[in-house]
């Protein structure tokens, strides 16, 4: 007897308390900087897109939700003719972000996608492409060295920087 | 009194009970909320009371359907059952002085046998369902009633005997010294321990019980007949509230600086927010814990209760045995 009333003045102080709750519309949440949000399309720091047409992120992609068309510019230079998420299917799993190998498509901490008709939810790559370098600022794949040809060293070359470290976790 | 003057009574008494009870989905639904370090319904209107205008709209839109295999008329007359009964047991509440429907000399026994007949609704509605689930609500609910309402009357028998009068009217007057809940101590408990089981609130909604019979004798009922089971339930709470008012908390005495029935909706509310309490707060007894809790414990403590109520009352007037 006694214990149920001691619990039941211990649930009436929970009224003093601060609450979890948080008003969303008005209060926004406060998310993490890696948080798995709406899929964007970066650019290099020279503002070429980073997209080469590799076809990885739309082979990772669980729900198939990715589809694209790779194309090549006059120079031989890879990029998507285009670009389409169906955000409708989209899981947020950010495997296509793993799978990217020049850092171009990133998961951004934004989910207000809400649309009234669902075919707005498909993404093109207008829609997609975005005007800054994402989480990876001076990042550029072409400028980062490759394969050692038996001439120089790697990253010695002109326009060429030193090569990325891949056992560092850090991105 | 005139007629028109009682007519005026009825009306207004209907008018703030059934608003009452409406208003208790928003209250509860806000208290539990903040006693659970939430919000709770906060958009519509002012504090989120329009959720009762959305809520009550909601449950008119609902589909009313009556299943196939159920009992057609008792199916339908079960959730009219708890309403009537309910607000039948009002009539005998004195709220102000010369604010009472119809101030009967035999009051506590019409709301005994008024909050008798409210069980009906639980065993008819599950029984016409056809549903195990429901015929299970019903059994437990039939079991719980017969077990909880012999000493919810034994209880109250000690104010009858203080007071020599059945007639809540003569209660609360009797009361203007001294609020029986100082000389009945146990006899209040045990009457709020008998009406939380009587209004199947919880902790003592074992007839309901959603983790384990989905939603017990009303698992089949939608739409407004759902309503009424949930109206039945808050003026259930406002009842009991009321008459724990009545009989251990003096009803409408009270400092003059407040008119009566103003303090009448002080203490009223007071309980009906302990009633929130308590189920924000306590979990639920096994089913054979409560009907072996009412049986072996309360029932003998309420029959040592009026004993020796009897005896002091007779002591007290000084009768030579």
């Amino acid at each position: 007897m006694l214990s149920h009333i001691r619990t039941m003045w211990l649930v009436f102080l929970h009224l003093f308390r601060k609450k979890e709750t948080i008003e969303y519309p008005e209060e926004k949440v406060d998310l993490h900087p890696r948080y798995r949000g709406r899929i964007v399309l970066t650019k290099d720091p020279d503002g070429g897109e980073r997209c080469v047409g590799c076809y990885l992120c739309a082979v990772a992609c669980p729900v198939d939700c990715i589809a694209l068309q790779a194309t090549e510019d006059e120079y031989g230079r890879r990029y998507p003719d285009f670009f389409r998420i169906n955000f409708s299917r989209c899981i947020f799993c950010g495997f296509c972000e793993d799978a990217c190998p020049t850092y171009a498509i990133q998961l951004i901490p934004d989910f207000e996608m809400a649309e009234y008709n669902r075919q707005n939810l498909v993404f093109e790559k207008e829609d997609l492409l975005i005007d800054s370098q994402g989480k990876y600022p001076g990042y550029n794949f072409y400028r980062v060295a490759g394969l050692e040809a038996g001439v120089k060293k790697k990253g010695e070359g002109v326009n060429e920087e030193a090569p990325v470290d891949v056992h560092s976790l850090l991105p | 009194m005139t007629t028109t003057q009682q007519i005026w009574i009825v009306i207004g008494v209907l008018f703030v009970l059934l608003n009452i009870a409406a208003g208790l989905i928003w209250v509860e639904r806000r208290l539990l909320a903040l006693w659970q370090d939430r919000l709770g319904p906060n958009r519509a209107g002012p504090l989120g009371i329009l959720i009762v205008l959305a809520d009550t709209l909601k449950l008119f839109f609902k589909e009313d359907w009556i299943p196939p295999f159920a009992d057609k008329w008792i199916f339908v007359t079960a959730p009219a059952i708890v309403v009537g009964s309910v607000l039948l047991s009002f009539v005998i509440i004195p709220f102000a002085p010369g604010i009472v429907v119809a101030d009967l000399n035999i009051g506590i026994i019409f709301f005994l046998a008024m909050s008798s007949l409210g069980v009906y609704s639980i065993v008819l509605g599950g029984w016409a369902s056809n549903n195990k689930y429901a015929l299970l609500g019903a059994l437990r609910g039939a079991s719980q009633m017969i077990a909880y309402e012999v000493f919810m009357g034994l209880s109250l028998m000690g104010v009858v005997m203080l007071t020599g009068s059945f007639n809540l009217g003569d209660i609360v007057m009797a009361q203007q010294h001294l609020w029986y809940v100082v000389t009945q101590p146990v006899g209040f408990i045990i009457f709020l321990i008998a009406g939380v089981a009587e209004t199947h609130r919880l902790p003592f909604d074992i007839p309901e019980a959603e983790s384990e019979l989905i939603a017990g004798y009303h698992a089949e009922y939608s739409g407004m007949k759902f309503g009424m089971f949930f109206i039945g339930e808050y003026l259930g709470i406002t009842l009991i509230s009321a008459m724990i008012v009545t009989l251990f908390f003096g009803g409408w005495l009270g400092p003059s600086f407040l008119p009566p029935l103003a303090w009448f909706a002080i203490k009223l509310f007071f309980f009906i927010g302990l009633f929130i309490l308590l189920r924000a707060s306590l979990p639920r007894p096994r089913y054979d814990q409560l009907v072996s809790y009412g049986w072996k414990i309360l029932l003998p403590l309420v029959l040592a209760n009026v004993l020796i109520t009897g005896a002091v009352a007779l002591w007290l007037r000084g009768v030579r045995l």
